[in-house]
């Protein structure tokens, strides 16, 4: 309160509360560590090795930067669940285009990035400019791309296409983050280029959020749109934007995913969009709109592989305990930023009370 | 709430709510009609086991959206009182219908048996509902979100409830609640549909459920200071929702006389929401009316029908039902209908000085 | 003088179906100046400022504007701030999840690249010369109601407004706070900007304005120098009578009688959010009120005595007889009605109708397991539209389409509906039109005639001398003074006030 303010004000050093998107951030990142380490006191062995941190990337960047998409459409205030089904449609048409098509690998790029941006295309405007619910709209959207899906290939197919196979091989070496195996040799750690793709992207979005106008109109928007409105951002442009470029990153999410399996089949991805969009809760991104990082999902995205891992090294094989456990996980995680939050809040009501006692 | 800048003031009435589901099962109707009138053509026929049952899609389409209608009627509830929507509803569906089968495996398959595991699995999917409605009232987090926890893992627990087998059923006792019970030519589940709707009637016409549950879902600040438990409210229609998931569940198994964890009832949430919309509910909670989800249920099912009369694949139709969902809430987008509207204004303002003039 | 005017509107007409909410109105504005516009509900204040920033489109009428060229239109409220037009509304129009420094950037950065330094340095030093005590890097949302009022007028300032529309600005701040704003804006007027403020308190119009247009039904009724211009003609101009309504109202003194046990009492009451324990109690047909300034407790006690937050301490007793209160249904169930302080928050359910509006309380009341038949519910809601005089096409219309007094004549039917033994109206006059004010407080002193207890509580002392014959004055959470019977005067509370600072400080 003004009073407060004012009385902290001079002497104070400028320290200003910390907001709520880093609160959130902090959180994941703490949890992540924590887990991790836990893992290797544990378990020790493979996840003492940075290959194993490597091969949960190279396992999940698609679904990095489908959470990516995601947490820039929430921190807007809207949802895509459309996002897995545009993977696996990518995935399919780019197969049968290298196939039977005879694509050219740079060809077939350019469509999944098209595809997607059609997709995004479409459902940001009859979210944004007719006021349709996203839920329904982006639900459709996952409909249409699963049913396309399948009138493109029922089949399963694989890619032959050689120039496509070596960009699925490319590899970055790095042979001091490598081990040695059982028999003597060192094997260096290797990072598949989608990673490496992710990573840039995750990148490129924590500074178009961060520091272009684009970005801090979406958590304008997310955070109040009638206010927005009223400060002159461009509420419906905002919105549509943030379909397109979610769009956008599932085309591209959908060539990594191939890239990491040269392998189109109708059901790749499914249940994608439930991750990345449990990736980008548990990285703090509210659904609510206008509290989020794009850095968050990355670490949700780990979270969520690490929880796997453990499920796998701790012994429990039987196939339930992986999403049991991802349940009861994503169960604590939602309550303690829930409780995190609501005390956040009581916090600050109490503030503002004794500030109210103080100020006259 | 705040998320969506709303149309200010004018207040839909009751009827143009309910007019885009059935201009879309009339249109499907139609659309039917000219493309092939034997679509409506129901024959009395003999089934397997010798009853004598009606035949023939428009049967099949009451048949079939059965468990779609009942979900449908719980997620009104739940979506009028939380503002959010209950994702897991196909995963509960498949640990009821787990227990409901485990219960029965147990014995000889008696009414009793089939009550008590009727019994069992409302229970234990009241006790999912409650668990998903406690995290959304008392830990106040968002619907999707609290049921993404089930949703994640809610097949895994039945398949581990069932302990990773697909087991199966088979009765005379299920046949009838799943297919025909014999001497009567309609379909059972039909039946059970028009007993949840008479049972949702009497509970609204009884009780306070449905004007609390809007109280809540409106205002819930006010409805605290209003004498009403607005937690308690929002646990109930999980609650109840749950019982109508245990209802689908218990449908779904006796159809088919078997459990899939994997299969059943899989993306059923996706098509009860999209019901709840289509019936001209706002997803974002408050004011609803289910008998506008019940006639968009049909609706979703009409399409699938027709579609599957076109021999399109199972896999395919998703696509053309997608396109089909676009159609309808671009017609009911507020949009295109204030577009319309002001376009029939222009319209009719313009002929009334033409009649004037004439007479 | 001609080259004074920043902003002229002439012959603005604007009509909804069914309303003509503004008709031939006209309205100039000066450099330097305060003008307040003033109208009850439904004058025609909002459509014309909505008109003027560009949220709705006239039908008829010319607007001008210093800088541009003849007549101008407006189609949106981006348009109106190109024109140099700036609005700050009552509900804060800002980002809570935005820093300070982002809310008066945000929707007018020029570079598609944000340079925070820059920004924060540049809105630093926006906020220091208007004497604003925030932080920039501050999140909007930890700030306090005024300085969010102030933020928002801050942004309007740094884009060079000519014209600063205030709709309401000061209606949820309280008194100290609505001054820093008064200081502002003089600071504003001095440095040439038009004004343009909408209030319902009269004594802020007198303390701030220099010029007054009044509208009444959507038509205007004039401009006046705010000299030549005393309160009671204002008042007079703004309902369109003399104000003999007013002085009518008289309250019984003493009505009540002290001996008996009192109908409603607590000792060393206390709530999670009123934390400092209070003795209360009334008597049957007594009207109190509880007095002090905004943020001084006065809700949180009775919000405290209703049981509407989580009571921690205390004995209640009602009519003699030990009970417990703990939550509002209890307190409904022991004749306790409470109007809250925020009708649209706490109050109307705002997509239900007129008619499920008024009987909620009493439904709750009655139980989860009997609903009132249709035709019972509606004979109680004709019955109130009636006695009440609620403007209302029907019992059916929802009610978020009533206008504020309405509205609020709704919530006391809701309550009147229950029969309560003791009523608490938190604010029963805030934001409505004069003409419902006077009839809600003939209404409260009707009430206690027929042996209702009644707590009032209003920030416009005024409304309270009228009305109760015991006031109970508060100040930093904690009731520092009881005033009754001929103590009851503005100046005895005032000082009663100050006095209770003194004590704090010795």
């Amino acid at each position: 309160m003004s009073r407060d303010a004012s009385r902290n004000m001079p002497g104070n050093t400028r320290r200003e509360p910390i907001s709520d998107t880093q609160l959130l951030l902090s959180i994941s990142i703490f949890v992540f560590i924590g887990m991790y380490a836990l893992a290797i006191i544990i378990w020790g062995g493979g996840f003492s090795r940075p290959q194993q941190l490597f091969d949960m990337l190279n396992n999940n960047a698609y679904l990095i930067i489908l959470s990516c998409g995601l947490t820039i459409v929430m921190i807007a205030g809207g949802i895509d669940i459309s996002v897995g089904g545009v993977t696996a449609l990518v995935v399919m048409a780019c197969v049968v285009g290298l196939e039977t098509q005879g694509q050219s690998v740079g060809a077939s790029m350019l469509m999944a990035v098209g595809i997607g941006l059609a997709f995004g295309v479409v459902q940001g405007y009859l979210v944004s400019y007719l006021n349709i619910q996203p839920f329904i709209v982006t639900l459709a959207g996952m409909f249409f791309a699963r049913g396309l899906t399948t009138i493109v290939s029922v089949e399963p197919r694989t890619v032959k296409n050689a120039a496509f196979l070596a960009l699925k091989d490319a590899r970055i070496e790095i042979p001091w983050l490598g081990y040695t195996a059982k028999n003597g040799s060192l094997i260096p750690g290797r990072i598949e280029g989608g990673v490496i793709v992710a990573l840039i992207l995750v990148a490129l979005v924590y500074i178009m959020l961060k520091r272009t106008r684009l970005g801090r109109n979406l958590y304008a928007v997310g955070g109040n749109a009638q206010s927005a409105l009223m400060l002159g951002v461009n509420v419906r442009r905002t919105r549509f934007m943030s379909y397109i470029i979610c769009g956008l990153l599932a085309g591209i999410g959908g060539f990594v995913f191939l890239t990491h399996t040269a392998a189109g089949n109708a059901t790749n991805a499914a249940g994608a969009e439930m991750n990345a969009i449990a990736s980008s809760i548990i990285g703090g991104t509210l659904l609510s709109g206008g509290v989020g990082n794009v850095i968050g999902s990355l670490f949700g995205t780990l979270i969520l592989s690490t929880i796997k891992s453990i499920v796998q090294a701790s012994g429990l094989r039987d196939p339930w305990w992986q999403s049991i456990t991802t349940g009861a996980m994503l169960c604590i995680f939602i309550l303690l930023q829930s409780i995190v939050l609501s005390n956040r809040s009581k916090g600050r009501l109490s503030r503002k009370l004794t500030r109210g006692a103080l100020g006259q | 709430m705040k998320n969506d800048i709303r149309q200010s003031g004018r207040s839909r009435n009751d009827f143009t709510q309910l007019l885009i589901p059935i201009i879309a099962i009339v249109s499907l109707f139609v659309f039917n009609m000219l493309r092939d009138p034997s679509f409506f053509s129901i024959a009395l026929t003999v089934n397997n086991e010798g009853n004598y049952v009606l035949a023939g899609n428009l049967i099949s389409i009451l048949n079939s959206a059965s468990e779609l209608a009942i979900l449908a009627m719980g997620m009104t509830l739940v979506t009028s009182s939380s503002g959010g929507q209950d994702i897991s509803v196909g995963a509960t569906a498949a640990i009821a219908g787990s227990v409901f089968v485990s219960a029965l495996r147990n014995g000889n398959i008696t009414p009793p048996v089939v009550l008590l595991g009727f019994l069992a699995c409302c229970a234990v999917s009241i006790l999912v509902g409650a668990f998903n409605g406690v995290l959304v009232a008392v830990f106040k987090i968002q619907p999707m979100i609290a049921t993404l926890i089930l949703f994640t893992s809610g097949r895994s627990i039945a398949y581990w409830i069932n302990g990773g087998a697909t087991p199966t059923v088979s009765s005379p006792i299920i046949k009838a609640i799943g297919g025909f019970i014999p001497g009567v030519p309609v379909p059972t589940p039909v039946f059970i549909v028009i007993i949840c709707c008479l049972a949702f009637f009497l509970l609204f016409k009884w009780t306070n459920l449905g004007f609390y549950t809007q109280v809540v879902g409106i205002n819930q600040r006010a409805a605290h200071l209003n004498g009403i438990n607005s937690t308690w409210i929002k646990i109930l229609t999980f609650m109840i929702l749950g019982i109508c998931v245990a209802i689908a569940g218990c449908i779904r198994v006796s159809r088919l006389g078997l459990i899939n964890h994997e299969t059943i009832l899989a993306e059923i949430e996706m098509d009860a929401i999209l019901a709840v919309a289509i019936g001209g509910n706002a997803l974002s909670g408050g004011k609803f009316k289910m008998s506008g989800s019940l006639i968009g249920a049909y609706a979703i099912q009409a399409l699938t029908t027709t579609l599957y009369a076109m021999k399109v694949s199972s896999m395919e139709i998703k696509a053309y039902k997608a396109v089909v969902i676009i159609l309808m809430v671009f017609i009911g987008s507020p949009v295109v209908k204030d577009t319309t509207n002001r376009l029939l204004r222009k319209l009719t303002t313009k002929k009334i000085p033409a009649i004037i003039e004439r007479s | 003088m001609q080259n004074d005017i920043v902003l002229s509107m002439k012959k603005i007409c604007k009509t909804f179906p069914g309303v003509r909410a503004l008709h031939d109105v006209d309205f100039t504005l000066r450099k330097g100046e305060i003008h307040a516009v003033m109208g009850e509900n439904g004058a025609g204040k909002s459509t014309l400022i909505k008109v003027l920033t560009g949220v709705y489109q006239k039908d008829s009428g010319t607007i001008n504007i210093e800088g541009a060229d003849g007549e101008i239109t407006i189609r949106s409220p981006q348009e109106a701030q190109k024109y140099g037009i700036s609005t700050v509304y009552q509900e804060i129009m800002l980002c809570p999840n935005l820093t300070v420094a982002e809310n008066i950037y945000i929707g007018r950065y020029k570079d598609p690249i944000i340079q925070w330094r820059k920004t924060y340095k540049e809105s630093g030093k926006i906020l220091e010369s208007l004497g604003i005590p925030a932080n920039p890097k501050q999140q909007l949302g930890s700030c306090s109601l005024a300085v969010q009022q102030m933020v928002a007028i801050a942004r309007a300032v740094d884009m060079d407004c000519k014209v600063l529309i205030l709709d309401e600005p000061t209606s949820s701040l309280d008194e100290k706070e609505v001054k820093m704003i008064f200081t502002l804006m003089r600071n504003l007027r001095s440095r040439g900007v038009g004004i343009l403020f909408v209030t319902h308190f009269l004594e802020q119009v007198y303390e701030v304005c220099d010029r007054i247009t009044v509208l009444r039904n959507g038509e205007l009724v004039g401009e006046y120098e705010i000299e030549s211009l005393p309160k009671v003609k204002l008042v007079e101009k703004m309902i369109g009578k003399t104000l003999d309504d007013l002085s009518l109202i008289h309250k019984k003194e003493e009505a009540y009688k002290e001996d008996t046990a009192p109908a409603y009492e607590a000792v060393g009451l206390s709530s999670n959010v009123c934390t400092n324990s209070f003795d209360f109690k009334i008597y049957k047909g007594e009207i109190n009120g509880f007095t002090g300034l905004l943020g001084s407790g006065r809700s949180e006690c009775v919000r405290a005595i209703f049981g509407a937050d989580k009571v921690s301490g205390g004995e209640v007793r009602i009519g003699g007889k030990k009970t417990r209160i703990n939550k509002p249904i209890e307190a409904m169930n022991k004749g306790i009605g409470y109007l809250p302080e925020d009708r649209k928050q706490d109050g109307i359910i705002e997509d239900l109708s007129v008619r499920e509006n008024i009987i909620l309380a009493l439904q709750v009341m009655k139980g989860f397991f009997k609903p009132f038949t249709r035709s019972e519910a509606e004979a109680y809601a004709n019955e109130f539209i009636k006695s009440l005089g609620i403007k209302t096409p029907s019992a059916d219309t929802p009610i978020k389409s009533l206008s504020g007094g309405n509205q609020q004549k709704v919530i006391l039917a809701r309550w009147l509906l229950t029969h309560p033994q003791y009523l608490i109206l938190d604010e029963p006059t805030r934001g409505i039109d004069i003409g419902t004010k006077v009839e809600i407080q003939k209404l409260v002193l009707k009430l206690a005639e027929e042996g209702v207890s009644v707590t009032f509580i209003s920030s416009e002392i005024e409304e309270m001398l009228r009305t109760c014959s015991r006031l109970i004055v508060m100040r930093d959470r904690s009731i520092v003074g009881e005033l009754r019977g001929d103590e009851i005067t503005q100046d005895k509370v005032m000082s009663t006030i100050a006095k209770g600072s003194e004590r704090d400080e010795e």
